[in-house]
């Protein structure tokens, strides 16, 4: 009980410094750190999502970054017609759009591959997520038009009433506001009854179809659900750094994302958050001390799968082994 | 508890950036990771190295160089700029190996009001559409250098040709700029994947090249496809029946291992460039010489621009008495490019891209037995880039 | 299409997928027997390189370095597996996947520092660097001809091995039951360390013969790993005869598609699209074979019986 409020708190306390900090860098004049925070937040939003199927429900995607791939050249394509024309149905700088188009894309993506990909189990399952992101990687470099390997820059951010994106803190706020929600709605699921099935599919899959359900159907409606909202952190990120390219989608960003989820605590709601913070904070510590800061970055990676066990929400609550 | 560890961590990186004496600070973004990290290496020696050889000092203003890491991908270089641009506030952004790298990095710096000064890089756009005030090259644009080869090909009679290339901005910049003057024909082209993951192993494009009958074949591949290229090209056997012509392949880098390794069949291969080490002229002399006494082997071209850049830099620095906030009088500065090049003297056309020869050289033996090349003619005299007429700049 | 052209292009994709059969079969005997997945295999390809490229220089000949490497490569596998993939057998996959990811940064970052970020070209003696005759017309370089052999022979060799030497037997129980083995009195931790550092032989070894051809190269085991698990996947975990035939498979695909199908694209597109698309498609015609075959058999062309 104590450490179920413990942890609460720490929950608490993370998230309002999120909010609260940025801004304070921003005014300080520190305008990068504003910067790294937003990357931050943008890529929590991904690492909530994908926790929704690794965490919650035990499906150990590898292919989470196509996700974010897939709704960054929403945004992207349609501004570059919008800017050089051609294509004129999709051509448009309205926010709204883009967002929808990334959530709708990346769902039937999801859609479509989780219906292969669910068929499979195990490390079958870890493959074939690998597999269908490469496709989506191989694809985007084959599109010439939109500037393949090289990446296309993204001239103009996505227009929404009111709210301006190329002020970085109002793009603070807005990825901010989102991350909340998107923890809201991934809470949400797991204390439904919805939630309940795919943690006990997760558990004991046998005993949850004994009980009359399909576990296929509910783990693809959540798999849908995960990449939908990875989708929109991908438009997210495509307007934060201007610039897309099929590298964002590449299978080693699919890892880290993983880590960002099991470093914080896989099926913890914020444990995904905790992870992208010190995972990004770290890679920006080292790398600023020496060139080969992968090393010790490595070595921290396999000590913490080694001897963290429940991730860092686990020692938060004292649960670590 | 546990908290504070995140907060004490991002109050270590602020303390970093505390306010410094008056000098003058410059960002270089090269490639310090990956196996393409020895360009970069080569290019940070090149870069201290100008440091130390104008004492340190720019006019009054020390020399402060911060050097980020693009990690080969353009995200990486986007981010590395963005740090140096917002967090270093640095004056000068100079580097960019990779076109890509360079078009992904453009709008951060000069958004934020900062120069640009490519040190490899010449995409297409940048010297036409997206040429910008405060953008400048010391090294060439994309198209020139195949431009240049292109024509050697027409001299020698060479009456068709086999194209290999990587699938990147660059890659088909330099495709364009061969076909643009080359006028036999065209056997057979490929396009390979290139960035992370590239293709090193060309056995199925050697066979087509092979099966085309083409009179020569023509090739880019920088850093290590290079020499991995040049030594299938051996093992095919293909050197005494498709002669090879290579644009920034042969370098500095690959020369000194396919001699370790032997491969000679490299000897004798034809390469345009603006460059080349064994240039006459006295500011050339000092950095080769230099460069080979301190690390042991000649420089690249890479190294020869980033040289040059530092130089630049120090001519528009001198030119404002060290008033860094005199953009209009740096920018006019650089646009004389009034400082001793190790190329020799060039102009920059309307789109701050060079105008300058270009030779054609030939890899030899020099006088200690060690593989470098030659300038065999001049091919192009004040060559300008041609998509300067598609850029606004006057 | 050129008849010979067309055969020339059999015998890279047939040589192409022995070289990944070399690096997939290590990582099928590891993933199937010890039920560990080693992301940071690429990484021993990689070392088996280096190691043998640095030694061919030293020793000036191409093959007592590989004689000298291999041993060498068994020992960085053996210390491997003894200080870091011996506390993962129990865990999950997940697990697995994140630790050996990490490791892959580790071996890749100590090889930079090791040996520079510049990779090492090999030489190679001059019976092995020009080129044979097989048939008229069919002329081949002669060390591509040694990757097909020794690739062939290390298969048969795999073969006899698992199929039948008591070794192969301990491990295909090892596989399908642990608890039986211990309990015949065999020491299973030190079978399962000689299986990785075979595993890693294995590796090494397929690094040692691409790096005449590239270079030793930093990254360069990060750009056959995924391949490599493609192979495993389509062939079917834990078989060697699955891993040999989905291996060629895939060496045939890939070097096919990236001769032929710039050509096929020109039919329906502009020759400036088709040149620029193919290398992508093909690189993709691996992933789309892959994701087909495990919709229809998801456990792969040949999966193991027990399980």
């Amino acid at each position: 009980m104590m450490q179920k409020l413990k942890s609460g708190w720490v929950t608490l306390g993370i998230v309002l410094a999120l909010g609260i900090l940025p801004p304070v860098f921003l005014w300080s004049g520190q305008a990068f750190y504003m910067d790294l925070a937003t990357r931050l937040i943008i890529l929590a939003i991904a690492a909530v999502s994908l926790n929704l199927i690794l965490g919650f429900g035990g499906l150990v995607s590898f292919g989470h970054a196509a996700f974010i791939g897939i709704g960054a050249y929403c945004v992207g394509i349609p501004t570059y017609h919008a800017t050089y024309g051609e294509f004129g149905a999709i051509a448009t700088y309205s926010g709204l759009f883009q967002i929808l188009l990334a959530v709708t894309a990346a769902a039937l993506f999801a859609l479509i591959t989780g219906m292969i990909c669910l068929r499979t189990k195990g490390v079958y399952f870890i493959m074939i997520t690998m597999a269908f992101a490469q496709m989506v990687f191989y694809l985007f470099v084959s599109l010439e038009a939109y500037g393949g390997d090289d990446g296309l820059v993204i001239d103009t951010r996505s227009e929404f009433p009111l709210i301006n994106l190329d002020d970085p803190l109002q793009m603070y706020l807005f990825s901010y506001a989102s991350l909340v929600a998107a923890l809201l709605i991934v809470r949400t699921i797991i204390r439904s009854r919805f939630g309940a099935v795919l943690r006990g599919a997760k558990d004991n899959n046998e005993r949850v179809v004994t009980l009359g359900y399909n576990t296929y159907l509910y783990r693809l409606t959540a798999y849908v659900i995960s990449g939908a909202i990875c989708g929109y952190a991908g438009a997210l990120l495509g307007n934060f750094t201007t610039f897309i390219s099929p590298e964002m989608m590449d299978w080693t960003r699919s890892g880290e994302l993983m880590f960002m989820v099991i470093l914080g605590g896989a099926g913890t709601t914020l444990g995904p958050v905790l992870g992208s913070l010190i995972f990004i904070l770290v890679e920006e510590v080292l790398s600023h001390f020496t060139i080969y800061w992968h090393l010790p970055f490595g070595i921290m990676l396999i000590a913490i799968v080694l001897f963290v066990r429940g991730g860092l929400m686990g020692l938060v609550s004292g649960n670590a082994n | 508890m546990r908290i504070l560890l995140p907060v004490t961590l991002v109050a270590a990186l602020l303390a970093g950036t505390a306010a410094q004496a008056a000098e003058v600070k410059i960002g270089f973004v090269t490639t310090l990771t990956t196996g393409a990290a020895v360009i970069g290496k080569d290019q940070q020696n090149a870069v201290n190295l100008a440091v130390e050889h104008m004492g340190g000092k720019m006019g009054d203003l020390d020399v402060n160089v911060i050097f980020g890491d693009d990690g080969f991908k353009p995200e990486t270089g986007k981010q590395a700029t963005d740090k140096l641009v917002k967090q270093d506030d640095v004056t000068f952004v100079a580097g960019y190996i990779w076109s890509h790298v360079l078009l992904a990095s453009r709008k951060s710096a000069l958004d934020s009001g900062k120069f640009l000064i490519s040190a490899n890089a010449g995409p297409s756009p940048i010297a036409g559409k997206l040429c910008h005030e405060n953008f400048f090259s010391t090294s060439w644009q994309n198209d020139q250098t195949p431009m240049a080869m292109g024509e050697v090909l027409n001299q020698q009679g060479v009456k068709s040709l086999y194209i290999m290339a990587p699938n990147y901005a660059a890659g088909k910049n330099m495709v364009a700029g061969v076909e643009h003057t080359f006028k036999g024909e065209i056997k057979g082209k490929d396009f390979t994947k290139w960035g992370k993951g590239a293709q090193l192993d060309f056995s199925a494009e050697l066979a087509k090249a092979k099966a085309s009958g083409a009179e020569g074949i023509f090739v880019f591949y920088p850093g290590k496809a290079g020499g991995a290229f040049i030594k299938q090209y051996q093992q095919a056997g293909l050197k005494d029946i498709m002669p090879l012509y290579t644009v920034f392949t042969v370098d500095g880098i690959s020369l000194p291992k396919l001699q370790a390794a032997n491969f000679e069949g490299v000897l004798g291969s034809k390469t345009t460039q603006h460059w080349d080490p064994s240039l006459d002229n006295a500011q050339n002399k000092r950095f080769v010489a230099d460069f080979k006494a301190k690390h042991g082997s000649y420089p690249t071209f890479y190294a020869s621009q980033a040289y040059d850049s530092m130089f630049l830099i120090k001519s528009a620095v001198e030119a404002v008495d060290g008033d860094l906030t005199d953009m209009d009088g740096m920018r006019a500065a650089m646009k004389k490019a009034n400082y001793d090049s190790v190329r020799g003297k060039y102009t920059y056309g309307n789109n701050h891209m060079p105008i300058q020869n270009f030779y054609l050289r030939e890899v030899v033996k020099d006088d200690d037995g060690n593989w470098t090349t030659n300038v065999v003619k001049t091919v192009y005299e004040a060559h300008q880039d041609p998509y300067a007429k598609d850029c606004p700049l006057e | 299409m050129d008849a010979a052209l067309f055969f020339i292009q059999m015998f890279n994709g047939v040589q192409l997928g022995l070289l990944l059969f070399l690096v997939a079969s290590g990582l099928t005997l590891v993933f199937g027997i010890l039920d560990f997945v080693n992301l940071a295999h690429g990484s021993l390809y990689m070392i088996g390189a280096f190691v043998c490229a640095s030694l061919t220089l030293l020793t000036g000949n191409f093959l007592w370095a590989v004689l000298i490497a291999l041993p060498i490569t068994a020992v960085v596998g053996f210390f491997i597996e003894r200080i870091v993939v011996r506390r993962l057998y129990h865990r999950s996959h997940l697990d697995q996947v994140l630790a050996t990811f990490g490791l892959i940064l580790v071996l890749d970052t100590s090889a930079h520092l090791i040996w520079g970020p510049a990779g090492i070209a090999v030489p190679l003696p001059a019976w092995l660097d020009g080129r044979v005759e097989l048939f008229s017309g069919f002329v081949v370089p002669s060390f591509r001809l040694l990757i097909i052999a020794t690739g062939l022979v290390i298969a048969a060799g795999l073969f006899w091995l698992v199929n039948y030497t008591r070794l192969g037997m301990l491990i295909r129980a090892g596989a399908s039951n642990r608890t039986m083995v211990s309990a015949l009195g065999i020491d299973i931790q030190t079978l399962f360390t000689l299986v990785f550092a075979l595993g890693a032989v294995l590796a090494g070894l397929a690094g040692m013969l691409i790096s005449p051809i590239t270079e030793a190269s930093i990254g360069m085991g990060g750009e056959i790993i995924i391949t490599a698990f493609v192979v495993i996947i389509i062939g079917g975990i834990g078989s060697m005869k699955g891993a040999f035939i989905a291996a060629i498979i895939i060496g045939l695909i890939d070097t096919m598609g990236r001769s032929f199908l710039d050509d096929l694209f020109k039919i329906v597109m502009s020759t400036e699209a088709a040149e620029t698309s193919a290398p992508a498609v093909s690189a993709m015609l691996i992933y789309i074979l892959m994701a087909l075959i495990l919709a229809l058999r998801p456990q792969g062309l040949f999966p193991p019986k027990v399980r």
